[in-house]
Protein backbone atom coordinates (compact mmCIF):
# COMPACT_ATOMS: atom_id res chain seq x y z
CA UNK A 1 0.00 0.00 0.00
CA UNK A 2 1.36 3.79 -0.88
CA UNK A 3 0.46 6.52 1.20
CA UNK A 4 0.79 9.98 -0.01
CA UNK A 5 0.62 13.22 1.43
CA UNK A 6 1.25 16.57 -0.79
CA UNK A 7 1.42 19.30 1.01
CA UNK A 8 -1.32 18.69 3.75
CA UNK A 9 -2.16 21.48 6.64
CA UNK A 10 -5.65 21.26 8.08
CA UNK A 11 -7.52 24.02 9.83
CA UNK A 12 -10.53 23.27 12.35
CA UNK A 13 -13.37 25.67 12.33
CA UNK A 14 -13.51 29.12 10.24
CA UNK A 15 -15.06 31.25 12.87
CA UNK A 16 -13.07 33.55 14.94
CA UNK A 17 -10.73 30.55 16.15
CA UNK A 18 -9.55 28.81 13.88
CA UNK A 19 -7.07 26.05 14.71
CA UNK A 20 -4.57 24.75 12.14
CA UNK A 21 -3.76 21.70 13.73
CA UNK A 22 -1.66 20.47 10.43
CA UNK A 23 1.16 22.61 8.86
CA UNK A 24 2.04 21.36 5.25
CA UNK A 25 2.82 17.76 5.51
CA UNK A 26 4.45 15.63 2.72
CA UNK A 27 4.87 12.23 3.10
CA UNK A 28 5.11 8.84 1.15
CA UNK A 29 4.23 5.84 2.99
CA UNK A 30 5.14 2.30 1.77
CA UNK A 31 6.26 0.31 4.78
CA UNK A 32 4.20 -2.41 6.56
CA UNK A 33 4.78 -1.38 10.13
CA UNK A 34 4.32 2.99 10.96
CA UNK A 35 4.40 4.06 14.34
CA UNK A 36 3.56 8.22 14.77
CA UNK A 37 4.29 9.39 18.04
CA UNK A 38 4.17 13.04 19.58
CA UNK A 39 2.44 15.03 22.47
CA UNK A 40 -1.19 15.50 23.73
CA UNK A 41 -2.22 17.77 20.71
CA UNK A 42 0.28 17.33 18.53
CA UNK A 43 -1.94 15.94 15.42
CA UNK A 44 -1.27 12.41 15.57
CA UNK A 45 -5.23 11.36 15.55
CA UNK A 46 -5.81 14.27 12.47
CA UNK A 47 -3.33 12.70 10.85
CA UNK A 48 -4.87 8.92 10.85
CA UNK A 49 -8.42 10.54 10.48
CA UNK A 50 -6.96 11.82 7.05
CA UNK A 51 -5.76 8.70 5.75
CA UNK A 52 -9.51 6.88 6.27
CA UNK A 53 -10.86 9.94 4.83
CA UNK A 54 -12.72 10.76 8.14
CA UNK A 55 -11.77 14.15 7.41
CA UNK A 56 -10.82 16.19 4.14
CA UNK A 57 -7.66 18.18 4.58
CA UNK A 58 -8.46 22.32 4.10
CA UNK A 59 -5.75 22.36 1.68
CA UNK A 60 -3.53 19.29 0.01
CA UNK A 61 -3.93 15.95 -1.08
CA UNK A 62 -4.16 12.36 0.46
CA UNK A 63 -3.79 9.55 -2.11
CA UNK A 64 -3.71 5.88 -0.75
CA UNK A 65 -2.75 3.82 -3.92
CA UNK A 66 -3.81 6.55 -6.01
CA UNK A 67 -7.30 7.31 -4.81
CA UNK A 68 -7.92 10.53 -3.41
CA UNK A 69 -9.49 11.09 -0.09
CA UNK A 70 -11.62 14.10 -1.14
CA UNK A 71 -13.06 11.97 -3.75
CA UNK A 72 -13.25 8.11 -3.08
CA UNK A 73 -13.73 8.08 0.49
CA UNK A 74 -16.16 5.37 0.49
CA UNK A 75 -13.63 3.34 -1.72
CA UNK A 76 -11.12 4.16 0.20
CA UNK A 77 -12.31 2.94 3.79
CA UNK A 78 -13.25 -0.65 2.34
CA UNK A 79 -9.37 -0.76 1.97
CA UNK A 80 -8.38 0.77 5.12
CA UNK A 81 -9.87 -0.43 8.39
CA UNK A 82 -9.71 2.28 11.68
CA UNK A 83 -9.21 1.48 15.22
CA UNK A 84 -10.45 3.83 17.91
CA UNK A 85 -9.29 4.06 21.30
CA UNK A 86 -12.20 3.48 23.14
CA UNK A 87 -13.54 0.24 22.09
CA UNK A 88 -16.90 1.06 23.96
CA UNK A 89 -17.13 3.67 21.30
CA UNK A 90 -16.81 1.43 18.44
CA UNK A 91 -19.06 -1.47 19.52
CA UNK A 92 -22.53 -1.37 17.68
CA UNK A 93 -24.30 -4.58 18.01
CA UNK A 94 -25.18 -6.30 21.12
CA UNK A 95 -23.39 -9.47 21.39
CA UNK A 96 -19.87 -10.78 20.03
CA UNK A 97 -20.44 -12.25 16.93
CA UNK A 98 -23.19 -9.67 16.02
CA UNK A 99 -20.77 -6.68 16.65
CA UNK A 100 -18.22 -8.54 14.31
CA UNK A 101 -20.64 -9.55 11.55
CA UNK A 102 -22.20 -5.90 11.64
CA UNK A 103 -19.51 -4.79 8.95
CA UNK A 104 -20.73 -7.12 6.39
CA UNK A 105 -24.76 -6.05 6.83
CA UNK A 106 -24.55 -4.78 3.17
CA UNK A 107 -21.16 -6.82 1.55
CA UNK A 108 -24.42 -9.07 -0.22
CA UNK A 109 -22.28 -12.21 1.18
CA UNK A 110 -24.71 -15.04 2.04
CA UNK A 111 -25.48 -15.79 5.97
CA UNK A 112 -22.83 -18.88 6.02
CA UNK A 113 -20.29 -17.09 4.08
CA UNK A 114 -20.39 -14.59 7.40
CA UNK A 115 -21.10 -17.07 9.45
CA UNK A 116 -17.84 -18.52 8.32
CA UNK A 117 -15.77 -15.67 8.68
CA UNK A 118 -17.28 -14.62 12.24
CA UNK A 119 -15.85 -17.77 13.24
CA UNK A 120 -12.41 -18.06 12.08
CA UNK A 121 -12.24 -13.73 13.75
CA UNK A 122 -13.67 -15.52 17.00
CA UNK A 123 -11.17 -18.34 17.27
CA UNK A 124 -8.08 -16.16 16.04
CA UNK A 125 -8.76 -13.85 18.83
CA UNK A 126 -9.82 -16.50 21.62
CA UNK A 127 -13.31 -14.99 21.89
CA UNK A 128 -15.10 -17.90 20.39
CA UNK A 129 -16.64 -18.85 23.93
CA UNK A 130 -18.40 -15.47 24.24
CA UNK A 131 -19.74 -15.71 20.61
CA UNK A 132 -23.01 -15.25 22.16
CA UNK A 133 -22.45 -13.23 25.27
CA UNK A 134 -23.25 -9.38 25.53
CA UNK A 135 -20.31 -7.12 24.17
CA UNK A 136 -20.58 -5.09 26.88
CA UNK A 137 -19.39 -7.89 29.50
CA UNK A 138 -16.03 -8.28 27.53
CA UNK A 139 -13.04 -7.29 29.60
CA UNK A 140 -11.53 -3.98 27.81
CA UNK A 141 -8.40 -6.37 26.40
CA UNK A 142 -11.37 -8.09 24.80
CA UNK A 143 -13.44 -5.80 23.53
CA UNK A 144 -10.09 -4.15 22.00
CA UNK A 145 -9.89 -7.70 20.53
CA UNK A 146 -13.49 -7.73 19.42
CA UNK A 147 -13.12 -4.21 17.95
CA UNK A 148 -9.78 -5.04 15.79
CA UNK A 149 -12.04 -8.45 14.54
CA UNK A 150 -14.91 -6.20 14.01
CA UNK A 151 -12.17 -4.22 11.23
CA UNK A 152 -10.82 -7.40 10.20
CA UNK A 153 -13.89 -9.10 9.03
CA UNK A 154 -14.19 -6.49 6.29
CA UNK A 155 -10.53 -7.92 4.53
CA UNK A 156 -8.61 -4.18 4.84
CA UNK A 157 -5.90 -4.02 3.12
CA UNK A 158 -4.07 -1.05 5.93
CA UNK A 159 -4.95 -0.72 9.63
CA UNK A 160 -5.35 2.65 11.26
CA UNK A 161 -4.81 2.40 14.82
CA UNK A 162 -5.33 5.52 17.30
CA UNK A 163 -3.67 4.68 20.71
CA UNK A 164 -5.41 1.14 20.62
CA UNK A 165 -3.88 0.71 24.24
CA UNK A 166 -4.02 3.59 26.15
CA UNK A 167 -6.95 2.21 28.00
CA UNK A 168 -5.59 -1.05 28.24
CA UNK A 169 -3.81 -2.66 31.28
CA UNK A 170 -0.03 -3.39 30.67
CA UNK A 171 -1.00 -7.38 30.20
CA UNK A 172 -3.64 -6.16 27.81
CA UNK A 173 -1.40 -3.62 26.14
CA UNK A 174 0.68 -6.26 25.13
CA UNK A 175 -1.60 -8.70 23.87
CA UNK A 176 -2.47 -6.16 21.71
CA UNK A 177 0.97 -5.44 20.67
CA UNK A 178 1.13 -9.08 19.65
CA UNK A 179 -1.81 -9.58 17.92
CA UNK A 180 -0.68 -6.09 16.27
CA UNK A 181 2.78 -7.56 15.07
CA UNK A 182 1.25 -11.11 13.47
CA UNK A 183 -1.39 -9.13 11.24
CA UNK A 184 -0.77 -9.44 7.77
CA UNK A 185 -1.84 -5.83 7.35
CA UNK A 186 -0.02 -2.68 6.77
CA UNK A 187 -0.44 -0.90 10.67
CA UNK A 188 0.14 2.59 11.21
CA UNK A 189 -0.44 3.08 14.88
CA UNK A 190 -0.11 6.34 17.04
CA UNK A 191 0.62 5.55 20.56
CA UNK A 192 1.80 6.55 23.95
CA UNK A 193 3.24 3.19 24.69
CA UNK A 194 6.76 3.72 22.69
CA UNK A 195 7.69 -0.17 22.99
CA UNK A 196 4.55 -1.01 20.99
CA UNK A 197 7.03 0.60 17.95
CA UNK A 198 9.74 -2.38 18.44
CA UNK A 199 9.92 -4.15 15.53
CA UNK A 200 8.39 -1.34 13.69
CA UNK A 201 9.90 -0.29 10.66
CA UNK A 202 9.53 3.85 10.57
CA UNK A 203 7.99 6.08 13.48
CA UNK A 204 7.11 9.64 12.37
CA UNK A 205 7.13 12.53 15.70
CA UNK A 206 4.50 15.16 15.18
CA UNK A 207 4.96 18.17 16.75
CA UNK A 208 2.79 21.37 16.56
CA UNK A 209 0.97 19.92 13.48
CA UNK A 210 4.61 18.90 11.50
CA UNK A 211 6.82 16.15 11.29
CA UNK A 212 9.63 17.01 13.06
CA UNK A 213 11.08 13.55 12.79
CA UNK A 214 10.83 10.27 10.37
CA UNK A 215 13.22 7.49 11.50
CA UNK A 216 13.67 3.95 12.55
CA UNK A 217 12.40 3.56 16.04
CA UNK A 218 15.06 4.02 18.01
CA UNK A 219 16.43 6.80 16.69
CA UNK A 220 12.56 8.49 16.20
CA UNK A 221 11.71 7.72 19.89
CA UNK A 222 15.69 9.28 20.88
CA UNK A 223 14.62 13.16 19.26
CA UNK A 224 11.53 12.88 20.74
CA UNK A 225 12.77 12.63 23.82
CA UNK A 226 15.33 15.58 22.97
CA UNK A 227 12.00 17.44 21.96
CA UNK A 228 10.74 17.00 25.48
CA UNK A 229 14.35 17.39 27.41
CA UNK A 230 14.46 20.66 25.01
CA UNK A 231 10.70 22.17 26.66
CA UNK A 232 12.18 21.89 30.15
CA UNK B 1 -27.13 -5.15 36.61
CA UNK B 2 -25.36 -2.39 34.50
CA UNK B 3 -27.44 0.46 32.90
CA UNK B 4 -25.05 -0.69 29.67
CA UNK B 5 -27.29 -4.10 29.24
CA UNK B 6 -30.47 -2.37 29.30
CA UNK B 7 -32.87 -3.84 27.25
CA UNK B 8 -30.33 -5.52 25.54
CA UNK B 9 -31.20 -9.33 24.17
CA UNK B 10 -31.22 -11.89 26.74
CA UNK B 11 -30.60 -15.44 25.44
CA UNK B 12 -33.84 -18.03 26.17
CA UNK B 13 -36.61 -20.86 25.34
CA UNK B 14 -39.28 -19.15 26.22
CA UNK B 15 -42.75 -18.33 23.95
CA UNK B 16 -41.98 -14.85 23.50
CA UNK B 17 -38.53 -16.19 22.60
CA UNK B 18 -40.01 -17.97 19.88
CA UNK B 19 -42.12 -15.27 18.87
CA UNK B 20 -41.47 -14.10 15.07
CA UNK B 21 -39.91 -10.29 15.25
CA UNK B 22 -42.64 -9.06 12.91
CA UNK B 23 -45.26 -10.82 15.24
CA UNK B 24 -43.69 -9.05 18.15
CA UNK B 25 -43.45 -5.77 16.51
CA UNK B 26 -46.92 -5.76 15.83
CA UNK B 27 -48.74 -6.33 19.01
CA UNK B 28 -46.71 -3.79 20.34
CA UNK B 29 -48.10 -1.15 17.92
CA UNK B 30 -51.34 -2.21 18.20
CA UNK B 31 -50.69 -1.76 22.13
CA UNK B 32 -49.68 1.52 21.20
CA UNK B 33 -52.91 2.23 19.39
CA UNK B 34 -54.92 0.62 22.28
CA UNK B 35 -53.51 2.76 24.81
CA UNK B 36 -55.35 5.67 23.29
CA UNK B 37 -58.44 3.78 24.36
CA UNK B 38 -57.33 2.44 27.41
CA UNK B 39 -56.01 5.41 29.16
CA UNK B 40 -59.65 6.86 29.86
CA UNK B 41 -60.29 3.85 32.03
CA UNK B 42 -57.52 3.57 34.97
CA UNK B 43 -58.47 -0.15 35.89
CA UNK B 44 -57.91 -0.84 32.05
CA UNK B 45 -54.67 0.50 32.94
CA UNK B 46 -53.82 -1.25 35.68
CA UNK B 47 -54.67 -4.53 34.17
CA UNK B 48 -52.21 -3.65 31.28
CA UNK B 49 -49.79 -3.31 34.23
CA UNK B 50 -50.67 -6.49 36.16
CA UNK B 51 -50.12 -8.17 32.03
CA UNK B 52 -46.59 -6.69 31.34
CA UNK B 53 -45.52 -8.15 34.62
CA UNK B 54 -47.18 -11.80 33.34
CA UNK B 55 -45.19 -11.35 30.28
CA UNK B 56 -41.60 -10.81 31.76
CA UNK B 57 -42.98 -13.84 34.10
CA UNK B 58 -43.66 -15.90 30.50
CA UNK B 59 -40.41 -14.82 29.38
CA UNK B 60 -38.58 -16.59 31.95
CA UNK B 61 -37.98 -13.54 33.97
CA UNK B 62 -39.50 -11.68 37.17
CA UNK B 63 -40.79 -8.25 38.02
CA UNK B 64 -37.25 -7.42 39.45
CA UNK B 65 -36.10 -6.88 35.60
CA UNK B 66 -39.69 -5.37 34.73
CA UNK B 67 -39.07 -2.37 37.01
CA UNK B 68 -35.12 -2.42 35.74
CA UNK B 69 -36.23 -1.27 32.70
CA UNK B 70 -38.37 1.08 34.42
CA UNK B 71 -36.33 2.72 36.78
CA UNK B 72 -34.04 4.80 34.48
CA UNK B 73 -37.45 6.75 33.85
CA UNK B 74 -38.56 6.81 37.35
CA UNK B 75 -38.21 10.58 38.09
CA UNK B 76 -40.20 11.21 35.39
CA UNK B 77 -42.86 8.51 35.61
CA UNK B 78 -42.80 10.39 39.71
CA UNK B 79 -43.41 13.55 38.39
CA UNK B 80 -45.94 12.80 35.95
CA UNK B 81 -47.99 10.77 38.65
CA UNK B 82 -47.87 13.68 40.79
CA UNK B 83 -49.39 16.26 38.23
CA UNK B 84 -51.89 14.19 36.99
CA UNK B 85 -53.39 13.64 40.59
CA UNK B 86 -52.96 16.92 41.73
CA UNK B 87 -54.50 18.64 38.46
CA UNK B 88 -57.00 16.05 37.34
CA UNK B 89 -57.27 13.22 40.40
CA UNK B 90 -56.09 10.04 40.63
CA UNK B 91 -58.08 7.78 38.57
CA UNK B 92 -56.17 9.69 35.68
CA UNK B 93 -52.57 9.69 37.17
CA UNK B 94 -52.83 6.23 37.19
CA UNK B 95 -54.33 6.01 33.69
CA UNK B 96 -51.47 8.58 31.93
CA UNK B 97 -48.67 7.05 33.88
CA UNK B 98 -49.47 3.73 33.52
CA UNK B 99 -49.90 3.74 29.90
CA UNK B 100 -46.29 4.61 30.05
CA UNK B 101 -44.87 2.20 31.99
CA UNK B 102 -46.78 -0.40 30.07
CA UNK B 103 -45.90 1.25 26.64
CA UNK B 104 -41.85 1.26 27.88
CA UNK B 105 -41.98 -2.04 29.25
CA UNK B 106 -43.19 -3.96 26.74
CA UNK B 107 -40.95 -2.20 24.69
CA UNK B 108 -38.00 -3.29 26.48
CA UNK B 109 -39.32 -6.87 26.55
CA UNK B 110 -39.17 -6.92 22.48
CA UNK B 111 -35.44 -5.53 22.61
CA UNK B 112 -34.96 -8.03 25.53
CA UNK B 113 -36.52 -11.27 23.76
CA UNK B 114 -35.53 -10.35 20.14
CA UNK B 115 -31.75 -10.39 19.17
CA UNK B 116 -30.89 -7.01 17.69
CA UNK B 117 -29.86 -8.38 14.25
CA UNK B 118 -33.09 -10.35 13.97
CA UNK B 119 -35.05 -7.42 15.13
CA UNK B 120 -33.17 -4.53 12.22
CA UNK B 121 -33.83 -7.29 9.58
CA UNK B 122 -37.61 -7.49 10.39
CA UNK B 123 -37.62 -3.47 10.01
CA UNK B 124 -35.45 -3.65 7.37
CA UNK B 125 -38.00 -6.50 5.57
CA UNK B 126 -41.25 -4.40 6.55
CA UNK B 127 -39.69 -0.88 5.48
CA UNK B 128 -39.28 -2.41 2.05
CA UNK B 129 -42.24 -0.61 0.72
CA UNK B 130 -40.30 2.51 1.78
CA UNK B 131 -37.80 2.49 -0.73
CA UNK B 132 -40.36 3.62 -3.44
CA UNK B 133 -40.87 6.88 -1.78
CA UNK B 134 -36.49 7.11 -1.96
CA UNK B 135 -35.94 6.09 1.45
CA UNK B 136 -33.12 3.52 1.81
CA UNK B 137 -34.97 -0.16 4.73
CA UNK B 138 -31.47 -0.90 5.18
CA UNK B 139 -31.17 3.26 6.42
CA UNK B 140 -34.35 3.13 8.36
CA UNK B 141 -33.44 -0.26 9.89
CA UNK B 142 -29.85 1.15 10.70
CA UNK B 143 -31.53 4.12 12.48
CA UNK B 144 -33.73 1.60 15.39
CA UNK B 145 -30.53 -0.07 15.53
CA UNK B 146 -29.18 2.91 16.56
CA UNK B 147 -31.96 3.78 18.32
CA UNK B 148 -31.81 0.44 20.54
CA UNK B 149 -27.91 1.14 20.77
CA UNK B 150 -28.53 4.69 22.20
CA UNK B 151 -30.65 4.07 25.31
CA UNK B 152 -28.34 2.50 27.23
CA UNK B 153 -25.32 4.49 26.30
CA UNK B 154 -27.26 7.43 27.45
CA UNK B 155 -28.62 5.35 30.32
CA UNK B 156 -25.08 4.34 31.59
CA UNK B 157 -23.85 8.42 30.64
CA UNK B 158 -26.59 9.08 33.43
CA UNK B 159 -25.44 7.00 35.91
CA UNK B 160 -21.67 8.12 35.25
CA UNK B 161 -22.77 11.50 35.14
CA UNK B 162 -24.84 11.08 38.53
CA UNK B 163 -21.97 9.31 40.01
CA UNK B 164 -19.84 11.99 39.38
CA UNK B 165 -21.74 14.69 40.90
CA UNK B 166 -22.06 12.59 44.12
CA UNK B 167 -18.12 11.86 43.98
CA UNK B 168 -18.30 16.04 44.15
CA UNK B 169 -21.00 16.53 46.27
CA UNK B 170 -22.27 19.07 44.22
CA UNK B 171 -25.36 20.27 44.20
CA UNK B 172 -28.88 18.40 43.03
CA UNK B 173 -29.44 21.26 40.47
CA UNK B 174 -31.05 19.77 37.60
CA UNK B 175 -28.89 21.78 35.15
CA UNK B 176 -26.16 20.35 37.09
CA UNK B 177 -27.03 17.04 35.65
CA UNK B 178 -28.81 17.81 32.54
CA UNK B 179 -25.64 20.04 31.06
CA UNK B 180 -22.85 17.56 31.61
CA UNK B 181 -25.32 14.49 29.97
CA UNK B 182 -26.04 16.13 27.32
CA UNK B 183 -22.21 17.29 26.57
CA UNK B 184 -21.50 13.64 26.89
CA UNK B 185 -24.06 12.12 24.94
CA UNK B 186 -23.39 14.58 21.77
CA UNK B 187 -19.90 13.25 22.03
CA UNK B 188 -20.63 9.83 22.53
CA UNK B 189 -22.74 10.16 19.62
CA UNK B 190 -19.78 11.37 17.47
CA UNK B 191 -17.91 8.66 18.47
CA UNK B 192 -20.84 6.31 17.52
CA UNK B 193 -21.31 8.23 13.99
CA UNK B 194 -17.64 7.76 12.75
CA UNK B 195 -17.17 4.47 14.19
CA UNK B 196 -20.34 3.62 11.83
CA UNK B 197 -18.58 5.73 9.09
CA UNK B 198 -15.12 4.14 9.46
CA UNK B 199 -16.94 0.59 9.61
CA UNK B 200 -18.50 1.25 5.97
CA UNK B 201 -21.96 2.20 6.89
CA UNK B 202 -21.60 4.94 5.34
CA UNK B 203 -23.44 8.21 6.83
N1 LIG C 1 -13.02 18.30 15.69
C1 LIG C 1 -12.15 19.22 16.17
N2 LIG C 1 -12.50 20.51 16.23
C2 LIG C 1 -11.64 21.44 16.70
N3 LIG C 1 -10.40 21.17 17.15
C3 LIG C 1 -10.00 19.91 17.12
C4 LIG C 1 -10.85 18.86 16.63
N4 LIG C 1 -10.19 17.70 16.72
C5 LIG C 1 -8.98 17.99 17.23
N5 LIG C 1 -8.87 19.33 17.48
C6 LIG C 1 -7.67 20.01 18.00
O1 LIG C 1 -6.59 19.71 17.18
C7 LIG C 1 -5.40 19.55 17.93
C8 LIG C 1 -4.74 18.24 17.56
O2 LIG C 1 -5.60 17.19 17.92
P1 LIG C 1 -5.27 15.67 17.69
O3 LIG C 1 -6.44 14.94 18.23
O4 LIG C 1 -4.89 15.44 16.29
O5 LIG C 1 -3.99 15.48 18.64
P2 LIG C 1 -3.30 14.14 19.10
O6 LIG C 1 -1.87 14.26 18.70
O7 LIG C 1 -4.05 12.97 18.64
O8 LIG C 1 -3.37 14.25 20.68
P3 LIG C 1 -3.58 13.11 21.78
O9 LIG C 1 -2.24 12.52 22.06
O10 LIG C 1 -4.09 13.86 22.94
O11 LIG C 1 -4.56 12.13 21.25
C9 LIG C 1 -5.81 19.62 19.38
O12 LIG C 1 -5.42 20.86 19.87
C10 LIG C 1 -7.29 19.51 19.37
O13 LIG C 1 -7.87 20.28 20.38
MG1 LIG D 1 -5.20 11.53 19.59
Amino acid sequence: MRIELERVSHTFGDGPTPRTVLRDVTLTLTERRIGVIGHNGSGKSTFLRLLNALIVPTSGRVLVDGLDTARDARELRRRIGFLFTDPDAQIIMPTVSEDIAFGLRRSGLSHEQVDARVRDLLVRFGLDAHAGHPAHLLSGGQKQLLALAAVLITEPLALVMDEPTTLLDLRNAAMIGRVVADLDQTVILATHHLDLLAGFDRVLVFHEGRVVADAAPAAAIASYRDLMDGER
Amino acid sequence: MRASSLGLFRPGHSPLHRLRPGTKLLILLVLGAASVVTQHWWWAVAILILGSMLAYRVAGWGVRLWWLQLRPLWMLLAFTAVVHALTSGWQRSVADTGTIVVLVACAALVTLTTPTTALVDTVVRLAAPLSRFGLDPERVGLFLMVGIRCVPLVAGLAQQVREAQIARRATTSTRAFVVPLVVRSLREADALGEALVARGIDD
